[in-house]
């Protein structure tokens, strides 16, 4: 029961983080229809840009932090002008592909700028681990995920309340209503990129933080698919339900199987709740059904 | 410029190959292709039977994503299936090489289905989040399934044998993808003259007008997820047969990006377009480590770069043909022909 | 009222201008009559088209090929359709019209079984297609063109209209990778029907190897409706066929339909907001009104219906 307990905490803690990153998913999909297959690599970006900034440069942790997010913001405007102004009007699996290419591109640069190897974090939070009763949260999982669900609630705020979050969603909705309310269009575009950009670097640098940096980071983006699919493409609630599932399923069935099939159960959990998904509620648990109109 | 040409029955203008001009040349390509083992050294043969494997996968992913629409993530995979599958067969069942070659396909074309049904139903990309997944656990399958797929160290497998000639060299080997090739090609090509090959254009245009016209959207779906696995299956047969091996390391995720780099450089929907772009993605690795290989007296180290130049490289020729030449080499070299059809006018 | 695109033939193309136009829909004042007996109602209408009996032989059939029983459709809590019910005769030009927003698109859709009613009942030829896919009516002989064209840019004219044959071949996936034997039997079958049949029929062998995106606007609907002839239809849906094309582009439009009608024997139901067109070539019309059914007749009838004139003019204030 221990056992269970154990892996359940740590499931929700991991979960809180891919409820972030999912989050930088789902905030350029809402804004833009645009699937971004290289949300994991926005995430490993993010990771290695933190370690430039603290052990490369040697700055200290808060500036460095926010470093990361201009880092990140960066690149989302720089991928969504130079490349994706480009593809307006071609069709989605254009759009889509470009952003499979980019993936590629990102990963591949990561691998030239800093090398193979794999590189250790410097700690960032207290070492203590927080104990509760029998069950032990190792410190930088605990603190992620307080910061993880801090700033997943600062952007489901800014959606919800803030002008640009309507705006955002208004976009999303109708661009044409939304030019006619003299939304600038394209500043929203660029602005849910440089958002979800930033989400996924934050994921991103405390899924570093907890598990070392390689440049095969960004395949654990790719779990975020399973996240996004079981709760709604386009719902931030179901981003952060669907990262808690995701996250628990992931850690309970490596825990109790991995022993039986020898590893890596934890990578492909995710991806069979993923088939199941699709086979019995393919819009997942929070999606809206698309209504198409003739 | 082309002058006189003219057609007097329909048949002569529906024909694949329409002017003595096209015929002509088309004669003197495949003389080239069987004169080449012969000038040939075993690098370049080597390169050659390679190539066809890409071929073969190339025009099997185009039909589903180039002409159809639907993106697979998962088509290294089903190559992968199709190796393992031969793999199994020749060396559990010693079933002979001509067998392992629809087998294989058939293998990979029943585990398309299984995994595209379920999505086909749904419009949008949850048919490319499917093949992800199905990527993913097939190479999990593929390294932990020890006792059945050899794990890590996979299955060595004995040089192929047809009508009890031993194919262990790239010279014999070329003589069987050759036919193979032109085999899969025609098909492909043959697909696009019926209504088969009209539908899957149609599904990605415009599906809910392809609905209205009296096509079922979810059969002719399955229709291109299996026969595009089908291809793939082939080509993991001939792979597996060509380095007489197969290990999980050859089918990871970025081997399916490379497959769809092919078809998006070579030209999206169009089966020349996945000739062009299986050579030419075949030949960049090539060339960048040729181009390393210049370096590598100012600094051993500089072929830690080739896998990650690589990657960068595939990844920024996607982009770059999806902005700038969408319909990718293919529409280039259809430009180049009409300049020459039309010389010396301009249109 | 003259036949305005009655009078030209197939042989004789070309202009006709300068005949003048009877009173439109747009000034009824100047032709409304005040009824004596009460106007041609609605209820009426539908007692005298329940004559199912085939009249066997000669031009007008009085057989139904297309039945729409209380059809009502609606989205979320907006309603679409109320409780409409018509009757087509096999042979004759049927059309629907109305304000923008009326349901007429929604008819349409549900008809082609792209839209799924909350209630009402749809027969094609005799047999109930309520339950049935969108892609089993085309088959059984429904075709339809779109409001915005719905060509498919990745094909020529020729393939875009051997495409709408689709539903007519048999060539299965084998016998395509296969293409000697059956397969190209078929094909050549079908571009000479296409040739002869369509092609030929509207005019546009010059256009038929360019790419779709290719041609003029007017081109693409002639060649929509191409696509929609290959089918060999039954029912032939139109969605505002003449939408944004000039006089000229009209004028042959409306001939077509005609010679759909008249040398094909095809039945056509009909959008259009054009109302010359509306009156000159519809054999009946049916007024449409958010989603309520307001009047149904010949031409003559609905242009002088009292509801339809309040519909389109509002009520005259006294």
């Amino acid at each position: 029961m221990d056992i269970l307990g154990q892996l359940l905490v740590s499931g929700i803690a991991v979960g809180g983080v891919y409820a972030l990153i999912a989050l930088g998913f789902v905030i350029i999909y809402k804004a833009t229809s645009i699937i971004n297959f290289a949300t994991g690599e926005f995430m490993m970006i993010g990771a290695y840009l933190l370690y430039t900034f603290m052990v490369m440069t040697g700055l200290p942790a808060i500036p460095a932090f926010l470093l990361v997010m201009a880092g990140a913001a960066l690149l989302g405007m720089l991928v969504e002008r130079a490349i994706l102004r480009h593809m307006l009007g071609q069709p989605t699996i254009s759009i889509v592909m470009v952003t499979i290419g980019l993936s590629s591109i990102l990963m591949g640069l990561a691998e030239l700028i800093w090398s193979t190897g794999f590189k250790n974090f410097p700690p960032l939070f207290p070492r203590a681990p927080i104990i509760v009763g029998d069950i032990i949260i190792r410190s930088n999982l605990f603190w992620g995920f307080v910061i993880a669900m801090a700033a997943v609630i600062v952007f489901a705020l800014i959606f919800k309340y803030a002008k640009v979050g309507v705006a955002m969603r208004a976009t999303a909705d109708d661009q044409m209503a939304a030019f006619s309310m003299g939304i600038n269009v394209r500043n929203i575009f660029t602005l849910a990129w440089s958002l979800g950009a930033i989400a996924a670097a934050l994921g991103g640098v405390i899924i570093g933080n907890i598990g070392g940096i390689q440049p095969t980071l960004g395949h654990i983006g790719l779990t975020i698919f399973p996240v996004v699919i079981l709760g709604g493409l386009d719902s931030i609630g179901g981003a952060v339900i669907g990262g808690f599932i995701v996250g628990i399923v992931e850690n309970v069935a490596g825990g109790y199987l991995d022993p039986i099939v020898g590893g890596g159960v934890k990578a492909i959990a995710p991806f069979v709740v993923l088939v199941l998904i699709l086979l019995f509620r393919p819009y997942g648990l929070f999606g809206k059904e698309d209504i198409e109109r003739l | 410029m082309r002058v006189g040409d003219f057609k007097e029955s329909y048949a002569a203008d529906e024909a694949v190959f329409r002017t003595s001009t096209a015929r002509f040349w088309l004669g003197v390509f495949l003389v080239a292709l069987a004169v080449f083992p012969f000038v040939a050294g075993d690098y370049l043969l080597y390169m050659a039977n390679l190539t066809g494997v890409a071929i073969v996968a190339a025009v099997g992913l185009n039909i589903l994503t180039g002409a159809a629409g639907q993106i697979s993530l998962g088509h290294a995979a089903f190559v992968g299936i199709g190796a393992y599958t031969s793999a199994i067969l020749v060396t559990r069942l010693g079933l002979p090489f001509l067998l392992c070659l629809p087998l294989s396909g058939l293998a990979a074309a029943f585990f398309g289905v299984i995994v595209g049904a379920p999505s086909m139903r749904m419009k949008g990309l949850y048919l490319c989040i499917a093949t992800l997944a199905a990527q993913v656990i097939f190479e999990f399958i593929f390294v932990h399934w020890v006792p059945v797929t050899g794990g890590i160290r996979g299955i060595n497998v004995p040089a192929a044998t047809v009508f009890g000639l031993q194919l262990d060299t790239e010279f014999k080997f070329y003589f069987v993808t050759i036919p193979i090739v032109i085999l899969v090609v025609t098909a492909a090509r043959n697909l696009f003259r019926t209504r088969v090959g009209r539908a899957f254009i149609a599904i990605r245009d415009r599906d809910i007008s392809a609905e209205l016209m009296g096509i079922n959207l979810f059969q002719y779906k399955l229709y291109a997820f299996a026969t595009s696995s089908f291809f793939a299956g082939v080509a993991g047969c001939l792979n597996v047969f060509l380095l007489k091996v197969v290990t999980p390391e050859h089918f990871p995720l970025h081997e399916s990006v490379r497959y769809l780099a092919m078809i998006i450089v070579g030209g999206l929907g169009s089966v020349l377009g996945s000739i062009f772009g299986a050579i030419f993605m075949t030949m960049v690795p090539e060339a960048l480590q040729s181009l390393l290989n210049l370096f590598q007296g100012l600094d051993p180290a500089v072929m830690e770069y080739l896998f990650p130049l690589q990657t960068v490289i595939f990844g920024l020729l996607i982009v770059v043909f999806l902005v700038f030449e969408p319909q990718g080499l293919a529409e280039i070299w259809r430009r180049v022909k009409d300049y020459f059809r039309l010389w010396p006018f301009e249109h | 009222m003259l036949n305005h695109f009655r009078a030209r033939s197939k042989t004789t193309p070309g202009r006709s201008g300068g005949q003048a136009k009877t009173a439109s829909i747009q000034t009824p004042l100047a032709s409304v009559k005040l009824p004596i007996t009460s106007a041609f109602n609605v209820k009426q209408q539908r007692h005298a088209s329940r004559q199912d009996r085939f009249v066997g032989g000669g031009k007008f059939r009085l057989m139904n090929i297309l039945s729409v029983e209380n059809l009502s459709l609606s989205f979320g809590g907006l309603a679409a359709l109320t409780d409409i019910t018509f009757q087509v005769r096999a042979g004759e030009i049927f059309s629907i019209i109305g304000p923008n927003g009326a349901g007429k698109t929604s008819i349409l859709n549900c008809i082609g079984g792209f839209y799924k009613p909350q209630q009402g009942r749809i027969t094609l030829d005799g047999k109930d297609v309520t339950k049935t896919s969108p892609d089993r009516r085309a088959a059984m002989g429904l075709a339809r063109t779109f409001q915005n064209i719905a060509l498919f840019r990745g094909m020529t004219v020729l393939d875009n209209i051997k495409l709408g044959a689709h539903a007519r071949l048999k060539t299965s996936l084998l016998q395509a990778l296969l293409y000697w034997g059956p397969a190209h039997a078929e094909e050549m079958a079908l571009r000479e029907d296409v040739e002869k049949d369509v092609i030929d029929f509207l005019e546009i062998e010059p256009i038929r190897k360019l790419p779709v995106g290719a041609l003029a606007y007017g081109l693409q609907k002639r060649v929509e409706l191409a696509r929609a002839l290959a089918m060999r239809p039954k029912v032939l849906l139109m969605d505002e066929p003449v939408a944004g094309m000039n006089a000229e582009e009209t004028e042959d439009m409306a001939r077509f339909v005609l010679d759909i009608k008249e040398e094909r024997g095809g039945t056509i139901v009909l959008i259009e907001h054009d109302m010359d067109v509306i009156m000159d070539i519809s054999d009946r019309v049916m007024v449409l009104n958010f989603g309520h059914k307001i009047a149904e007749g010949t031409p003559e009838e609905i242009q002088h219906h009292p509801e339809v004139i309040k519909a389109y003019l509002g009520e005259k204030k006294n």
